[in-house]
C-alpha cells in the first residue's frame, strides 16, 4: 500500500493557514470559517480512511502490523546525519490522527458559534489550521529531529492561540509562560535528541526503536556518572515530553493557558498537544523499555504518578471551572505516563502501554467535550466561576447531559468510554507496582469527587441570580457536543489491544473483575461524596474546608508553585543575573574600552606640542595598542 | 567586464550618476535602479554559479587576477566559492531593502545615498577578494563611511558613538593589519616568493610558532566588527544612534565581515593556531551567546535589545566557527546568513515604529498589535525568526552549530555546547518580553490610534527581507549542500 498521499492530510491545513493568514482582511468571517472547517473535514476523511486502510486491508503482515515510512532528506548535517521529512505509519500514528482529526474537526464546528463576531475571526481560524497541520506533522514524524520540529510549531500555535485575546494582560503573561516553560523543557529534548544523534548516529524512529538495533543493543558502550548515555538523553527527552503534557513540576503553565478562548483549551490544552509529551515517550518505546532495563521508565511512571495525584488534589479546591479541568487534563496525562511507566513489551506484558493509548483515545473525547460543555456554560453565563453558576441544566439540557456522560466517563463508570481504559491502567499497574496502583486507585476516587463538584455545582446546587436569563448554545456548539457524547459512551468497546499494542502483534486482554469493582467502587464513592456536598446546599463542603484548615489553603494556592517559579524567574534571574550583566556591560566593559579611548586624549593633551590634530591621536593610540598586545602574545607565544 | 568585478563598477557608476541629481526623488530614484541591478546581478551569479561549479571543481571560480602592486606582490585577485555568493546575495538584499526603507530620507539625501553606495563597494569588494591587501583595503572602505552615516545623520548622542564605532573599528583593524603582514612576511616558508594571494598562502606550511603569534591577532581583528566579546561595546551605541538603514546595513551586513574574515583568512591560513588558540576564543565566544542574551533582557531601547541580541547570534558563529568541523561552519555561514536577514527586519521595523510614535523605549510602547497590524505581525515573526522557531532560517543555522559542537566529546566542549544551547530559552524570555510589552496589551498612548499606515515601499523592504528567511527556513537543502560543498577544501587544512 502507498500511504504516501497521507502528506495531503497535514498539508490541507497548512495552505488553509496560509490562505486565511495572508488574506486575513480582506476575507468575509463567514466564508473563512467554512473554509476552515472544510479543509478539516477533508483531512479527517483522509485519516478515517488511512485508518479503515492501515488497521482492516494492508497493515498487518504475519500478525504484526508494519511501519510504513516514506521520507525525504531535509537537511544534511554530516555524511550520516541528516534531517529527514516524512510521514511514518503505524498504529500508534493512525491513532492519533483519528483521535486528533476528530476533536480538531468538532472544536472548529464548534468555534462557528463560539466565536461568532469576534473581531479577529479570521485570524482564530487561520490559528487553528495552524495548529492542526503542526499536530499533524508531529504524530507522523518519521525521526527525532522532524518532531522537534513540530513539537516547536505546535509550541507556537500555542503561544498564539492562547495569547489570542492579545489586549488582555492576563492572557499575554500567560502565552508568555507557556512557551517559555515548554522552551525549557525543550532545551531538554533538544540536548537528548543531539545526545542520541551522536552515540547512535541516527535520528531515525525506525533505527532507534528496533530491538535488534545497534541503538538498543549497544546501548551500554559509552556510559556518564555511572548511567548509559542513552539514559541521559532518555531523560532529557522525557523533560521535554513532561513540559508539553504538564507533568510535575513544569505544569505551571497549563492551568493559565486557560486564558485563551474555550475551544482552544478543549483543543489543544486538552486533548491534543498535551498528549504530544505521553506520545513522544510511547513513539520511543523500544528504547525506554529496553535501554538500561528501563531505568528512565521508571522515572516516567514516577513523575506520572506524582503529577497524577498531584493535580487531582488541587483540582478539588479551585473555583474556576476551566482551572479544575486543566489540573483534570494534568492528572489524567499523569495517569498515561504511569501506564507507560509501568509497561512491559511483549504481548500481554504490554497491558499498559495499550492501556496508556487506550486512555489518551478516550481521555481526548471527553475531555474535549467537558471543555466544549464548559465553554457553552460560559458562553451562557459569561463567567469562568462555580459561584456564577448552579440550577443550568433546566436552561441548558443538550450541555447538561453530555456534561453528565462526560463526567461518568472520567469517572471510570462503565460502560462509558474511562471505565475499559482505566481499569487496564490499574491493572498493569497492580502487576507491576502495588504503590503506583494505589495512587491511581485513590486518584481515580478524586477524580471522581471533583468532577462531580463541579458537575452539581454548574448544573444542580443553589439557583444563581441571573441577569440574561441563561439559555442552550446554537446547534453549531450543541452539535459537537453530542458527537463527542456518543464517542465517550461507545469509545470504550474499541478492541485496542488488537490494533495498539507495543510489540505492534495484538492480544487479547480481558476485564479483570475485582479490579475493576475496587476501581469503580472508589469511582462511585466519590461521586456519592460529591452528591452529598454539592447536589443541594449544604454547609458539608464548608465543613470539610475548616477541617483541612491550612492544607486546604495550600491546596488552593496550587502549593505556591507559580510563586517558587517567579521567585526564581524575577528575583534570581531577572535581577540577580540580567541586570547586573547589563550594569557590569554599561559599566565595566564599556567603561574599558571608553577609559582606553579617554586615556589616550589624555596622553596626547600631554604630549600636545609634538601632535595636533585628532588623526594623529587617534594613530598614536593604535600604534601603542599594537605594540601592547604584540608584546603579550611575544610573551606567550615564548613561554 | 567579469562578473564579480561588476560589483564593483555598478556601485561606483551609481555613485558617479547619483553626483548629479537634485532632491530626494532624483537619488532614491538613482540609488534604486543601482542596487535593482546589484540585486539582478547577485541572483544571476547564483545561477551562474551553480552551473561554473558543475564543470569547474576548483576551489574558487570566476577567478581574475591582475597585478596593482607590484613591489609587495599585491594583486586585484578575486573570485568566490558557494560561501562568498550567499553573502554577496545577502549583501545586495538588505541594501535595495535599505534603499527601500530610506525612501523619504529628506536630510541630504544624495550624500546619505552616496555613503551609503560606498560602504557597500567595501562589503562586495571584500567578499570577492583573494588577495589578504586588497581584502583589508575594501575592509577598510566599508568602516569609513559608517562615521559619516552615524556621525551626520544618526541621532541621539551620535557623534559619541561614531566616534567611539570607529575608534573601536580601527583599533581592530591596526591589530589585524599586524596579522596580515605576520602572514605575509611567512608566506615564502616553503621558499617560494611573498605573496598576498590567500589560495597561495594556504598550500604554504607557515611555521606552527608564527601560526600561534598571529592567530589571536587576525582573529581578534576580524572578531572586533563580529561583535566579539568584551569587544562588542561599540555595537549598542553605535547601532543606537545611526539611522535605519545604516542600522540594518551594519548589523545586517558588515557585522558578517567578522565571521568570514575569521573563516577566509585566520582558518584558513592559520589552522595549527586556530586548533591552539580555539579553546581561548570558545570560552569568550560562549560568554558572548550567553552574556548577550542576559544582557537583552534587561534593555529597554528597542535598538538596543536588537544590539545585545546581535552579540549573542554573532557569538554563536565564532562559537561555530571555532569548533572546527564542516557541520559547525555550515552554521556559521547560515547563522550569518540568517542573522544578516532577521536583524536587517529588525532594525527596518524599529526604524519604522519609531517614525510613527517617536520612541524606542519599550516601555512607553504598547499595544500596537491593534494600531499597526501588519508592522506588528511582521515583528512578531521576526522575533519568533530569532529565536530559532523551524520554518524560519535561525533555526537551520542554529541546529547545524549544535549537532557540529556536539561531534566534540570532551568535557570542556560539551559544556560550552550546553551553555550555548540554553541561550535558545533566554532568547525566548527577551523576545517575548518585547513581543508582550510592546505589540500586545492594551493601547497604551491614545496618540498610537492614529498612526499611519504601513507604506508601499515600506511592505516591499519588509518582504525582501523576510521572503529569504522563511525560504532558508523551509527549504534549506539547496543552500545548505552548496556551503557544506564549498567547505571541503577549507576542512582539510584543520583534520
Amino acid at each position: 500500500m502507498n500511504f504516501s498521499y497521507i502528506i495531503l492530510i497535514p498539508l490541507i491545513p497548512l495552505v488553509v493557514f496560509l490562505l486565511l493568514g495572508i488574506f486575513n482582511q480582506r476575507i468575509k468571517p463567514a466564508v473563512s470559517g467554512y473554509v476552515g472547517v472544510l479543509g478539516l473535514l477533508t483531512s479527517t476523511l483522509l485519516s478515517f480512511y488511512t485508518a479503515y486502510q492501515y488497521f482492516f486491508v494492508y497493515g498487518k503482515a504475519n500478525g504484526v502490523y508494519q511501519t510504513f515510512v516514506e521520507k525525504t532528506v531535509w537537511m544534511n548535517f554530516t555524511e550520516t546525519l541528516a534531517i529527514d521529512m516524512g510521514v511514518l505509519v503505524d498504529p500508534i500514528s493512525v491513532m492519533m490522527l483519528i483521535v486528533v482529526s476528530i476533536v480538531s474537526l468538532m472544536v472548529h464546528i464548534y468555534s462557528r458559534g463560539y466565536m461568532k463576531g469576534d473581531d479577529g475571526y479570521t485570524k482564530f481560524f487561520a490559528f487553528l489550521s495552524l495548529f492542526s497541520f503542526s499536530m499533524y506533522g508531529l504524530v507522523l514524524a518519521t525521526n527525532l529531529f522532524q518532531i522537534y520540529i513540530f513539537w516547536e510549531l505546535v509550541g507556537v500555535s500555542s503561544y498564539l492561540l492562547i495569547g489570542y485575546y492579545y489586549t488582555k494582560p492576563s492572557a499575554v503573561s500567560a502565552a508568555k509562560k507557556a512557551f517559555i516553560v515548554t522552551r525549557f523543557a525543550d532545551l531538554g529534548f533538544l540536548i537528548g535528541i543531539l545526545i542520541v544523534g551522536y552515540y547512535t548516529g541516527t535520528y531515525d524512529f525506525e533505527m532507534l526503536n528496533n530491538p535488534e538495533g545497534n541503538a538498543i543493543l549497544n546501548w551500554a558502550s559509552t556510559s556518564f556518572m555511572g548511567l548509559s548515555v542513552l539514559t541521559w538523553a532518555l531523560i532529557l527527552i522525557f523533560i521535554g515530553g513532561a513540559g508539553k503534557s504538564a507533568m510535575f513540576p513544569l505544569h505551571i503553565w497549563l492551568p493559565d493557558a486557560m486564558e485563551g478562548p474555550t475551544p482552544v483549551s478543549a483543543l489543544i490544552h486538552a486533548a491534543t498537544m498535551v498528549v504530544a509529551g505521553v506520545f513522544l515517550v510511547a513513539r520511543l518505546f523500544p528504547m525506554y523499555y529496553f535501554v538500561e532495563n528501563g531505568f528512565a521508565l521508571n522515572i516516567v511512571a514516577y513523575v506520572g504518578a506524582f503529577s497524577a495525584l498531584f493535580a487531582a488534589i488541587i483540582a478539588v479546591t479551585q473555583t474556576d471551572i476551566k482551572r479544575v479541568l486543566a489540573f483534570s487534563t494534568m492528572s489524567q496525562l499523569g495517569y498515561m505516563m504511569l501506564a507507560l511507566g509501568v509497561s512491559g513489551y511483549d504481548g500481554h506484558e504490554g497491558l499498559g502501554y495499550m492501556a496508556s493509548m487506550f486512555h489518551l483515545f478516550a481521555h481526548a473525547m471527553f475531555k474535549a467535550l467537558l471543555f466544549l460543555c464548559a465553554g457553552s456554560v460560559i458562553h451562557a453565563v459569561h463567567s469562568n466561576y462555580l459561584k456564577d453558576m448552579g440550577g443550568l441544566r433546566k436552561y441548558m439540557p443538550i450541555t447538561n447531559i453530555t456534561f453528565l456522560i462526560a463526567a461518568l466517563a472520567i469517572a471510570g463508570v462503565p460502560p462509558f468510554a474511562g471505565f475499559f481504559s482505566k481499569d487496564e491502567i490499574l491493572v498493569a499497574a497492580f502487576e507491576h507496582n502495588k504503590l503506583i496502583y494505589f495512587v491511581g486507585v485513590f486518584v481515580a476516587g478524586l477524580t471522581a469527587f471533583y468532577m462531580f463538584r463541579i458537575y452539581f455545582g454548574i448544573f444542580w446546587g443553589k439557583e444563581t441570580k441571573y441577569e440574561h436569563k441563561p439559555h442552550e448554545s446554537p446547534i453549531s456548539m450543541t452539535f459537537p457536543l453530542m458527537v463527542l457524547a456518543l464517542l465517550s459512551i461507545v469509545g470504550g468497546f474499541i478492541p485496542f489491544s488488537k490494533f495498539v499494542t507495543a510489540d505492534k502483534a495484538g492480544f487479547e486482554a480481558h476485564l479483570n473483575y475485582p479490579l475493576a469493582a475496587v476501581a469503580v467502587g472508589v469511582g462511585l464513592l466519590g461521586i456519592g461524596l460529591a452528591w452529598a456536598f454539592y447536589k443541594n446546599e449544604n454547609n458539608l463542603a464548608d465543613k470539610m474546608v475548616n477541617f483541612f484548615g491550612p492544607f486546604y489553603k495550600w491546596t488552593s494556592d496550587k502549593f505556591y508553585f507559580d510563586e517558587i517559579y517567579l521567585f526564581i524567574t524575577k528575583k534570581i534571574l531577572f535581577n540577580r543575573v540580567s541586570a547586573p550583566i547589563a550594569k557590569f556591560d554599561k559599566k565595566y566593559v564599556d567603561g574599558t574600552m571608553v577609559g582606553i579611548g579617554n586615556k589616550t586624549v589624555w596622553t596626547s593633551e600631554k604630549i600636545k606640542s609634538l601632535q595636533s590634530g585628532k588623526v594623529q591621536d587617534y594613530a598614536f593610540a593604535f600604534i601603542a595598542g599594537v605594540v601592547v598586545l604584540v608584546l603579550v602574545f611575544i610573551y606567550m607565544w615564548t613561554n | 567586464m567579469d562578473i564579480l568585478t561588476l560589483f564593483i563598477i555598478v556601485p561606483i557608476l551609481t555613485i558617479l550618476a547619483l553626483v548629479f541629481t537634485k532632491g530626494l526623488k532624483q537619488a532614491r530614484i538613482v540609488s534604486l535602479i543601482g542596487s535593482l541591478v546589484q540585486f539582478g546581478m547577485a541572483i544571476n551569479l547564483v545561477f551562474a554559479y551553480f552551473k561554473e561549479r558543475a564543470v569547474n571543481s576548483d576551489i574558487m571560480v570566476f577567478t581574475k587576477d591582475v597585478v596593482w602592486f607590484k613591489e609587495f606582490n599585491i594583486h586585484y585577485n578575486i573570485g568566490v566559492d558557494g560561501i562568498s555568493v550567499a553573502l554577496l546575495l545577502l549583501t545586495a538584499i538588505v541594501v535595495l531593502a535599505g534603499v527601500f526603507i530610506s525612501w523619504k530620507m529628506n536630510d541630504l539625501p544624495k550624500e546619505f545615498f552616496v555613503s551609503l553606495i560606498v560602504l557597500s563597494i567595501g562589503v562586495y569588494g571584500f567578499f570577492i577578494s583573494l588577495d589578504l591587501f586588497t581584502m583589508f583595503v575594501f575592509f577598510e572602505i566599508a568602516v569609513i563611511p559608517m562615521y559619516l552615516l552615524i556621525g551626520i545623520w544618526g541621532t541621539g548622542p551620535k557623534e559619541y558613538s561614531a566616534m567611539k564605532l570607529t575608534l573601536m573599528l580601527m583599533g581592530a583593524s591596526a591589530v589585524l593589519l599586524v596579522g596580515i603582514l605576520g602572514i605575509y612576511f611567512n608566506s615564502n616558508a616553503d621558499g617560494g616568493a611573498l605573496t598576498f594571494n590567500i589560495l597561495e598562502i594556504s598550500k604554504v606550511s607557515i611555521p606552527i610558532e608564527a601560526q600561534k603569534l598571529f592567530f589571536p591577532l587576525t582573529f581578534i581583528g576580524f572578531a572586533v566588527i563580529g561583535a566579539l566579546f568584551p569587544f562588542h561595546t561599540w555595537s549598542p551605541d553605535g547601532h543606537a544612534s545611526a539611522p535605519t538603514a545604516v542600522s540594518m546595513l551594519h548589523a545586517g551586513v558588515l557585522m558578517k565581515l567578522g565571521g568570514y574574515g575569521v573563516f577566509r583568512v585566520a582558518m584558513f591560513l592559520l589552522p595549527e593556531g586556530a586548533m591552539h588558540w580555539s579553546w581561548f576564543f570558545i570560552i569568550l565566544a560562549t560568554i558572548g551567546v550567553i552574556y548577550g542574551a542576559f544582557a537583552a533582557i534587561k534593555q529597554t531601547d528597542l535598538k538596543y535589545i536588537n544590539a545585545y541580541s546581535s552579540v549573542s547570534h554573532l557569538g554563536m558563529v565564532l562559537f561555530a566557527l571555532l569548533m572546527l568541523n564542516k557541520t559547525s561552519w555550515n552554521g556559521a555561514i547560515l547563522q550569518s546568513l540568517s542573522h544578516g536577514f532577521m536583524t536587517a527586519l529588525f532594525f527596518a521595523l524599529i526604524g519604522m515604529i519609531y517614525e510613527r510614535t517617536h520612541t524606542r523605549d519599550v516601555t512607553e510602547l504598547g499595544g500596537l498589535l491593534k494600531v499597526i497590524p501588519f508592522i506588528s505581525a511582521i515583528y512578531v515573526i521576526a522575533g519568533l525568526a530569532s529565536l530559532g522557531l523551524p520554518g524560519f532560517s535561525g533555526f537551520v543555522a542554529e541546529m547545524n552549530i549544535f549537532v557540529g559542537a556536539f561531534e566534540h566529546e570532551d568535557m570542556f566542549y560539551r559544556v560550552a555546547t550546553i551553555i550555548s544551547v540554553s541561550a535558545i530559552v533566554v532568547t525566548a524570555v527577551y523576545i517575548l518580553r518585547v513581543v508582550g510589552i510592546m505589540l500586545m496589551g492594551p493601547v497604551k498612548n491614545n496618540a498610537f490610534l492614529t498612526l499611519e499606515k504601513v507604506t508601499w515601499y515600506e511592505k516591499l523592504g519588509i518582504m525582501l527581507l523576510l521572503i529569504p528567511i522563511v525560504g532558508m527556513g523551509v527549504a534549506p537543502l539547496w543552500l545548505s549542500d552548496m556551503i557544506l560543498e564549498s567547505l571541503h577544501p577549507f576542512i582539510q587544512g584543520v583534520l
